[in-house]
């Protein structure tokens, strides 16, 4: 028998937080409360101070396998997810092939298994991502299968959109979009503007990202389909989904921190790690964004954790692929978003207990091969725990991070807010801060 | 604001200042008279290393480049690297290291992508940096030209020397640049150039190959074309910049020289004084008649010719003009 | 000014501050007139003579003594200019020497070159000129006429034909035209 007490922390429950312990024994939340009698043997972590709560679920990573293993593997996304609170990743379908088939969606649950976090896979919409024809999406979903995206792109033809959410409709799944149209976006590099226009660099409108926000939740109420909005970069793009939720609509959206975090005068160097599409956006879409989070009009936050190869990221800007790394500091970032007495039921519900409900990775959902995510903190629950200290101030370095690239835009700066502890399925993964 | 090019790199013409600017134009005058002497060299940067490095093919560009480097002195390393034979995703800090490694002074830079030379310089930071040419960006040496042309032609007229006038000849001044402001580094450097140097800079061109934001860019937009053709004392012609795609902007070739050519007719419009310049190669037939180039107030030519001076002159600022002095 | 200035050659950019004439045009004239003499009688074959101005004070001095010359040779004896701003070995810290123009125009090879500036200081606006002459060729002689020589050589130079030897002190000033020369200070602008 395996035991782990996590002892005299303020325990965030979705409506109520106490102060508490927290008792985990094979796997499972065995005990929650005050005064915990820890059994002999116990492995005890002190989380005075720190939040407990569900472990963190990311429903928007790029592990990079199979095909571009030099910048991430599954096994050291899953590891860099852990220092950073997530206990669940959602791989993206983008890797070399994409994974639009059961052959390929075995493979990298398989090798997701062997993690000690539960790793589920999105499978691509369309056949090779290309856009033109569905995907076996029914095929996949029986591999348990529940988010589907063709992310990287959106789809542009309307009419297979179309086509895609009425034929996912009955499979119980939901469809995630990457909001931007390629024609709009005309190839650019950084958010059109005032500033594009100085650097001589082509620009990615918002019109680009909000006119398709705005086609799919036309063709959600069309087909009354699901649908999952990813990384919205700006505040037109979340208040259309808040209008398309008071609706009635079953649509969900996500931020990712990077886009509410930096702006685009990131960009004025030229440096490529900067590089990401969306595109990092203006300081006033910036600050509506944080305060959408702190408000509730954004559901999720998720990563795009985006690895790439440091030799890509030397490449001239418009030339560089976008994106970059997110798993090691979203929490820390989504901490300081939400205001000077941040909420720990948002903080949860935003990184946690929202994500696992678009991912269906709940203990209530039909869940195969996955542990039950984000739950309610009760006994019986599979035991998915993080420690979080919000008072810690620490400063991210390049060389301490546990992905296998260093792409990240965040070297040298403070933060403030860290995982302590990170329990996945009732093992403890994350100790201190670090991996254990 | 960068208030002198004394042993700095040139990326930009944004934020140089008036007397930045000047300071290039007067030391641009000396290397004038250097080029007139029959042994056209003067010995400033005996024993350095200017590597010249082209991404993007430019034979004139490089030429003038190459001439200012040896009419210094200097040695010249000569990289003409073009695209075609190199792989789209080679790493430009490679590139750039291997070069270093043989030890050089400056480099001069021309790239197919905005900001490439601020990441070389990045790189390399004991090496100057010269701009010549990136993506949309900018393109420093030619806004240089362009006003030192400008000076010269007008001081000429007034009986003065160029080095007295200082900047006294731009204030007021109207400029008119004319064409692909959108897609163009020339636009971008000129604008910035006439702007500090206190002339009024008006923009004309169809509305697509307009700059997205041209309302924070220091210019007024014209509302009509003939008129401002009037106005103007200096029209600065650019090329339609077709292989950076502004072919797709406009309808057809015939319908931009109908809207916004410098047709024999136009030219008839200008004033006996106004001056026509173009940074090359021209589109003869497109943004300007043939014969028009040829006109008396074309002054293409002797931009051409004040490439070279101006290149010595931000060569030798930007690698003799440290205060540490020798290497 | 800092202390490592101090060893400069100081800047023709100041203002010049004078104390005391020295010589007047008449006596800098009969100065001229003997070094010209002195030219004729140490250079036998005077159609191979090159006299060359330093831009800027040597100009006016090698045209007086080319005409000074010509009337005594009874031929025309003309003079050129040379700019030696770009070969000076101080370039690093003063990159924006006024410059002027050069207007020799033919291969000094084999050539007698007298070399006319106005003052003789530190010696390295010679040595400036020497290194510029050798873009000329090789000139059988070189030698060099000054109007005032004031002493504080830095380098192994020194002038063949002297108008006036001038004892001074680093920091005072000397100034030398057809008009006169002076003694003074410099000061800044």
């Amino acid at each position: 028998m395996s035991a782990v007490l996590l002892r005299a922390g303020l325990v965030v429950g979705p409506e109520s937080t106490r102060v508490g312990d927290v008792l985990v024994v094979d796997g499972s939340i065995a005990d929650v409360g005050e005064g915990v009698i820890a059994p002999v043997g116990c492995h005890v972590i002190d989380a005075s101070g720190c939040w407990i709560g569900p472990g963190f679920v990311d429903v928007h990573t790029h592990l990079r396998e199979p095909g571009r293993e030099e910048a991430e593997t599954i096994e050291s996304g899953a590891l860099a997810g852990a220092v950073g609170g997530y206990t669940a990743l959602v791989a993206m379908p983008n890797t070399e092939p994409a994974l639009d088939n059961v052959a390929l969606v075995s493979y990298v649950l398989d090798r997701g298994a062997r993690t000690p976090l539960d790793i589920a896979v999105a499978g691509a919409i369309t056949q090779g991502r290309r856009g033109e024809h569905l995907a076996p999406l029914a095929e996949m979903a029986a591999l348990g299968v529940r988010l589907f995206t063709d992310d990287g792109v959106g789809v542009q033809d309307p009419s297979l959109m179309r086509r895609a959410l009425t034929y996912a409709r009955p499979l119980g799944v939901r469809l995630a979009q990457h909001c931007e149209d390629e024609r709009l976006a005309a190839g650019g590099s950084m958010n059109e503007g005032a500033l594009s226009s100085r650097l001589g660099l082509v620009g990615r409108p918002a019109l680009a990202e909000e006119l398709m926000v705005l086609r799919d939740v036309e063709l959600v109420a069309l087909t009354g389909g699901a649908l999952h909005f990813m990384h919205l970069s700006t505040a037109r793009s979340v208040a259309l989904v808040a209008a398309a939720r008071a609706r009635g609509l079953d649509v969900s959206c996500e931020v990712a921190p990077h886009h509410f975090t930096l702006d685009e005068s990131s960009c004025e160097g030229y440096d490529p790690l900067f590089k990401v599409h969306p595109p990092l956006r203006s300081l006033e879409d910036v600050t509506a964004l944080r305060g959408a989070l702190a408000r509730g009009d954004v559901d999720v936050v998720a990563t795009d954790h985006a690895p790439h190869a440091p030799e890509l990221k030397d490449l001239p800007f418009d030339e560089a692929p976008p994106g970059m790394l997110g798993l090691e500091h979203a929490a820390s970032l989504t901490y300081e978003a939400l205001g000077d007495e941040p909420d720990p039921r948002r903080f949860f519900a935003l990184l946690s207990r929202a994500p696992a409900r678009v991912a269906q990775l709940r203990h209530a959902d039909d869940r195969v091969r996955h542990s039950g995510q984000g739950g309610a903190l009760e006994v019986g629950e599979d035991a998915n725990l993080v420690v979080f200290d919000p008072g810690l101030v620490w400063t991210s370095r390049n060389e301490d991070l546990h992905s296998r690239a260093t792409n990240s835009p965040y070297d040298g700066r403070a933060m403030t807010g860290k995982v302590r502890a990170t329990v996945a399925k009732g093992r403890v993964l994350v100790e201190n801060g670090e991996l254990v | 604001m960068i208030e002198t090019l004394r042993g700095q790199n040139l990326l930009t013409l944004d934020g140089v200042s008036r007397q930045a600017l000047v300071e290039v134009l007067d030391t641009a005058e000396s290397f004038v008279e250097v080029n007139r002497r029959t042994i056209k060299k003067v010995p400033a940067l005996k024993g350095r290393v200017v590597a010249s490095l082209f991404f993007e093919e430019s034979t004139r560009t490089r030429l003038s480049f190459e001439t200012a480097a040896k009419r210094l002195s200097a040695d010249v390393l000569s990289l003409a690297v073009a695209s075609s034979s190199v792989k789209k995703g080679e790493s430009l800090r490679d590139t750039i290291a291997t070069i270093d490694a043989l030890g050089i002074d400056a480099v001069v830079l021309r790239h197919q992508s905005s900001g490439a030379a601020l990441q070389v310089s990045r790189y390399v930071p004991h090496v100057r940096v010269i701009n010549a040419g990136d993506g949309l960006h900018q393109h420093p040496t030619q806004g240089l030209l362009d006003a030192f042309t400008v000076r010269q032609v007008l001081s000429e007229r007034a009986g003065t020397n160029g080095v007295e006038s200082g900047a006294a000849l731009f204030e007021g001044l109207r400029v008119l640049i004319v064409g692909d402001v959108r897609h163009s580094r020339v636009a971008r450097s000129d604008v910035a150039a006439y702007a500090a140097l206190g002339c009024e800079v008006r923009v004309a061109a169809p509305g697509t190959l307009l700059p997205t934001d041209v309302e924070n860019w220091p210019v007024k937009v014209v509302d009509d074309f003939d008129d401002a053709l009037e106005w103007a004392d200096v029209v600065g012609l650019l090329r339609l910049q077709r292989e950076r795609g502004s072919g797709s902007f406009v309808p057809s070739l015939a319908e931009f020289t109908a809207t916004f050519g410098l047709t024999i007719e136009r030219a008839r419009r200008l004033r006996p004084t106004t001056i026509v310049m173009h940074p090359g190669p021209m589109n003869r037939g497109v943004e300007i008649d043939s014969r028009v180039a040829d006109l008396p107030c074309a002054m293409i030519g002797r931009q051409v010719t004040n490439g070279v001076p101006i290149r010595m002159a931000v060569l030798y600022l930007s690698v003799v003009g440290s205060l540490e002095g020798a290497r | 000014m800092s202390s490592t200035s101090e060893r400069q050659t100081p800047s023709r950019d100041l203002a010049f501050l004078a104390k005391s004439q020295l010589l007047t045009s008449e006596e800098v004239d009969r100065a001229l007139t003997r070094m010209a003499h002195e030219i004729v009688e140490h250079n036998a074959h005077l159609d191979e003579l090159r006299l060359i101005g330093l831009q800027t004070g040597g100009v006016a001095f090698a045209q007086r003594i080319a005409s000074i010359l010509s009337d005594i040779v009874g031929a025309n004896v003309t003079s050129a200019f040379l700019d030696v701003s770009f070969y000076r070995d101080d370039l690093n810290r003063n990159p924006m020497p006024k410059s002027a123009a050069t207007t020799i125009d033919r291969d000094l090879t084999d050539q007698s070159v007298v070399l006319v500036d106005d003052v003789l200081f530190t010696g390295r606006t010679i040595r400036a000129a020497l290194n510029a002459l050798s873009d000329w060729g090789r000139p059988r002689t070189v030698q060099l006429a000054v109007m005032v020589d004031r002493g504080h050589r830095e380098l192994p130079i020194r002038a063949d034909y002297v108008g006036k030897n001038l004892p001074t002190s680093r920091e005072e000033a000397i100034r030398a035209t057809l008009d006169g020369v002076w003694i003074g200070a410099r000061e800044p602008k």
